[in-house]
């Protein structure tokens, strides 16, 4: 086996354990290339089937190719596609944009209460209807106990601690001091009501892997990852105020794999387009704590 | 395209010995780290006031830092010519034992990390112990801190002389022990120049000498089904028998059974999305097989190939187990069973014995495994699994024990064992306790001729009564360890495997035969007993009261063995026998 097989086995282990074990499981999909390998790696572990509902939150000021493209994907690969916002704070522009609050407030709300809010429920879920090709409001209400998502150890420092299976209290909060032990395969998968589980298939992967992987697997990614002709591509995609793309010349997957070979980021963090990270202390912690993935 | 080799690699040590220094500098060194992030570092440092130190770069979590103390493994990466590393940093505190398990079960090799200035502490010997378990292939150790103490060769032998002998008991051999100081970089990266009498490889060479653990196909197929899956979605009929093959590989057209219900079908087809159509496929895949005819299957059966050796299918076995709950193991409480993919009610039946992982002490008649315990035991689930012990397939053979929704405990299983098996025991220790007050005063040993060719004897003693047994044992098998503190050259001259050590029950492992002929009659003693514990028969010298065989006077010519015995009792006459027998066959004046 060469490293992206192993890599894939043990996702596509991880996946399989987790749809085994939560009635309630939810895949989270931010558009982004880790997300969206992701999700091809659900389709791997259930044999071109994904099993459960894809969860998007939508913060409007994601660049609109990308709602385009999670359209397209949601519709072609018949995703049960699930988003939610938050709505109060969208119509009272209470965002950075607006320079109404800072960029962690923004974050806050625009991401991690709507993310929050989403997944127990209370606030309006809209699902894809796949008869007309548009959202409806989702009648199911029911909280979701396990959450996929597609965080990976070498992202930043609060990642690299990480379980494969994270447990998260009812406020939703990361206990990072008191996580239970993992070994030979043998996850977190009994829990008491009112906890709910993180699940991070992607947590071994690098950015290179990723890539390496989108290629052998011709797997459809975003335009913006790639140099649009101005000399700039997006490394990490995120909402347009706070994102920034890098200087690149890159215009394929093998040339991404290649530019990431070579070194040339070596000396940059990936996120370092993020903004949100560096007024969090670089580590992002306190967001992650919150529940921001 | 060129694709790079990867390795997880995982720094352990006793807290403040040096571990996330080691990283820090690896990091450093390797020139891994993003160039802000040094900076970053060093410009937080000067802020509040503190000296840098490499073991900050780790340090991402801002509570960690309040603490002062790695609580969690963390990973990061490095590079180097040869391949790429994920390197897991595991806390060094017992109270985060959960966590530097958690890092190390995923390890494919060790460095442990020893505090020259300190010495050998209670978790250097606990880790040395959990290496030993997890079942870590590689290790080396790193004695750092060198600069503390001016870089004293003698400090260094005596840390490697010490730790040495402990490690080995367990069945570890570290490739090497480095004498290193991480803080100023010495013998990590490049060699140092203050410490001129080692002569071995850096840390960093060693760490590039790892080798890959092999992908084992050749033994028995393995593959615990993780589930059945039928997706009706777009008219798909397909029924889909879904896991990770552990070993071996299997074909289409295989007749297969699963086990524990023996159930049996033949393979149809390898499924896969978005991959070429295989026939076969092996060890490490996550895959998923349809078969000829439709069987009800519980999650949890292993799917073996029909035609290969099965695992065991029983619902008692002996195990040794870590605990690291709060609340301790106790005996009739029911406790959730996690082994390959099967899940089962199980509960501890018995307490074999206790060691204390910090001097591998073995504490006797406990009845609880306590936190931190490495225990002993026999385990019995309420229905029947299929397993394999450890020493023959690892991944179906370990587990974890959950109490109360949380992972409590880890093991592996070392004997399978039936219903019986426990009484016997006990009929042994009331034996032996009629023996000690003297009840049973003489016995008749049964003469027989045993292949011992595919066994392994264990010698404990390396003395002259070791020596003249060994003359004879080697005529028959090549598969003898030896074990004493001191071992005569003639031995070690002989061949035989031999370690150098103190005693320890471990050693007795897998054992057919062992004798007990150190020159302490107590310690003899209790070797015989701890060797009917593992099932083995025994041999103690100069006792045939408490032997299960003794060894008879032999006269071997040819393919012709006579052995003489006097059940113990009368040795010089035996041998009296045995060369009156030798000069018949020998004296050419006589008709043969």
């Amino acid at each position: 086996m060469d490293h992206l097989e192993k890599l894939e086995a043990k996702s596509v282990y991880i996946l399989r354990e987790a749809y085994r074990d939560f009635k309630n499981l939810c895949m989270l999909w931010s558009i982004g290339k880790d997300s969206t390998v992701l999700l091809w790696l659900a389709r791997k572990a259930f044999f071109g089937h994904v099993p459960f509902p894809l969860v998007h939150i939508d913060t409007h000021f994601k660049i609109p190719e990308m709602i385009q493209y999670r359209d397209d994907l949601a519709r072609k690969w018949y995703l049960n596609m699930v988003y939610g916002e938050n709505t109060e704070a969208i119509n009272q522009q209470l965002t950075f944009h607006s320079g109404k609050v800072d960029r962690l407030t923004c974050c806050k709300n625009l991401k991690t209460d709507a993310l929050k809010h989403t997944l127990a429920g209370d606030w309006l879920r809209y699902r894809m209807n796949h008869v007309t090709g548009t959202y409806d409001v989702d009648s199911n209400k029911e909280p979701y106990t396990g959450v996929i998502a597609g965080v990976r150890a070498d992202e930043e420092g609060s990642r690299s601690k990480e379980r494969y299976f994270s447990p998260r209290d009812k406020e939703n909060e990361w206990d990072v001091a008191n996580q239970p032990p993992e070994m030979w395969n043998q996850f977190k998968t009994d829990f008491a009501p009112g906890t709910h589980l993180r699940i991070h298939p992607l947590l071994d992967w690098t950015e290179l892997n990723i890539w390496e992987y989108i290629e052998k697997e011709s797997i459809p990614t975003v335009s913006l990852y790639y140099n649009q002709g101005n000399g700039k591509r997006y490394r990490s995609l995120g909402c347009w105020p706070c994102t920034s793309p890098v200087d690149s010349n890159a215009t394929t997957v093998k040339e991404i794999i290649e530019e990431l070979r070579s070194g040339k980021f070596a000396n940059i963090t990936e996120r370092s387009g993020r903004e949100q990270d560096k007024e969090d202390g670089g580590g992002l912690e306190t967001l992650r704590k919150d529940g921001y993935m | 395209m060129e694709t790079r080799e990867q390795m997880n690699i995982v720094v352990v040590g006793h807290v403040d010995h040096g571990k996330s220094t080691v990283i820090g500098r690896l990091l450093a060194d390797t020139g891994s780290l993003p160039s802000g992030k040094l900076d970053q570092v060093k410009a937080s440092c000067e802020r509040n006031a503190r000296p840098f130190e490499y073991a900050f770069l780790l340090d991402a979590l801002k509570d960690e830092q309040a603490q002062g103390i790695t609580i969690d493994t963390a990973r990061c990466f490095f590079k180097t010519k040869k391949r790429d590393y994920i390197i897991i940093d595991a806390p060094g505190h017992v109270e985060f034992l959960k966590n530097m398990v958690s890092g190390a079960a995923r390890a494919e090799a060790a460095l442990l990390v020893i505090d020259a200035h300190e010495g050998i502490q209670e978790n250097s010997r606990r880790h040395g112990y959990l290496i030993a378990m997890l079942g870590i292939p590689q290790v080396v150790v790193l004695v750092n801190k060198m600069d503390l103490v001016k870089y004293d060769q003698k400090v260094f032998q005596s840390i490697v002389a010490e730790y040495g002998a402990f490690l080995k008991q367990l069945g570890v051999s570290p490739k090497e022990f480095i004498p290193m100081s991480a803080r100023d970089g010495d013998n990590l990266a490049f060699a140092s120049d203050k410490m001129n009498w080692y002569t071995g490889k850096t840390v960093l060479d060693h760490v590039d000498a790892f080798v890959k653990q092999q992908d084992d196909e050749a033994k028995p197929f393995r593959m615990p089904v993780q589930d059945v899956y039928k997706f009706t979605e777009k008219g798909d009929d397909r029924r889909i028998i879904a896991g990770t093959i552990e070993t071996g590989s299997v074909s289409v057209g295989d007749e297969v059974t699963f086990l524990p219900s023996h159930k049996k079908s033949t393979i149809t087809s390898i499924e896969g999305f978005n991959t070429p159509e295989v026939k076969t496929i092996g060890k490490g895949f996550a895959t998923g097989f349809t078969l000829a005819n439709e069987l009800y299957l519980p999650r949890g059966e292993i799917m073996c190939k029909s035609e290969d050796r099965l695992p065991i299918v029983g619902s008692r076995f002996r195990a040794n187990i870590f605990w690291m709950a709060r609340a301790p193991m106790i005996k009739n409480k029911k406790y959730k069973l996690k082994i390959a993919s099967a899940r089962v009610t199980v509960r501890l039946a018995e307490v074999l014995s206790c060691i204390d992982a910090t001097d591998l002490t073995s504490i006797q008649g406990k009845q609880q495994i306590d936190r931190h315990d490495v225990a002993e035991c026999v385990l019995e689930t309420t229905s029947a699994i299929a397993f394999d012990t450890i020493d023959d397939i690892q991944s179906t053979g370990r587990f974890v024990v959950v109490d109360n929704y949380d992972i409590s405990g880890g093991g592996i299983i070392t004997h399978s064992t039936d219903e019986n098996e426990s009484t016997i025991n006990q009929q042994i220790d009331k034996r032996e306790m009629r023996r000690d007050t003297g009840i049973v005063t003489k016995k008749s040993f049964l003469p027989l001729c045993l292949d011992v060719s595919k066994s392994l004897i264990v010698m404990v003693g390396g003395g002259n009564v070791a020596l003249q047994k060994l003359k004879t044992i080697i005529h028959y098998t090549d598969r003898v360890q030896v074990y004493a503190c001191t071992i005569l050259p003639q031995i070690k001259a002989m061949p035989v495997e031999w370690t150098e050590g103190v005693y320890s029950p471990l050693c007795l492992k897998n054992a057919l035969l062992v004798y007990a002929c150190t020159n302490d009659k107590e310690l003899n003693r209790k070797i015989g007993q701890d060797a009917r514990k593992v099932g083995a028969i025994v041999n103690v010298a100069d006792d045939p009261e408490n032997s299960d065989f003794i060894s008879p006077a032999v006269f071997r010519q040819d393919h012709m063995s006579v052995a003489v015995s006097s059940n113990g009792l009368l040795a010089s006459t035996s041998v009296q026998w045995r060369n009156a027998i030798r000069e018949f066959f020998t004296n050419p004046m006589l008709p043969t």
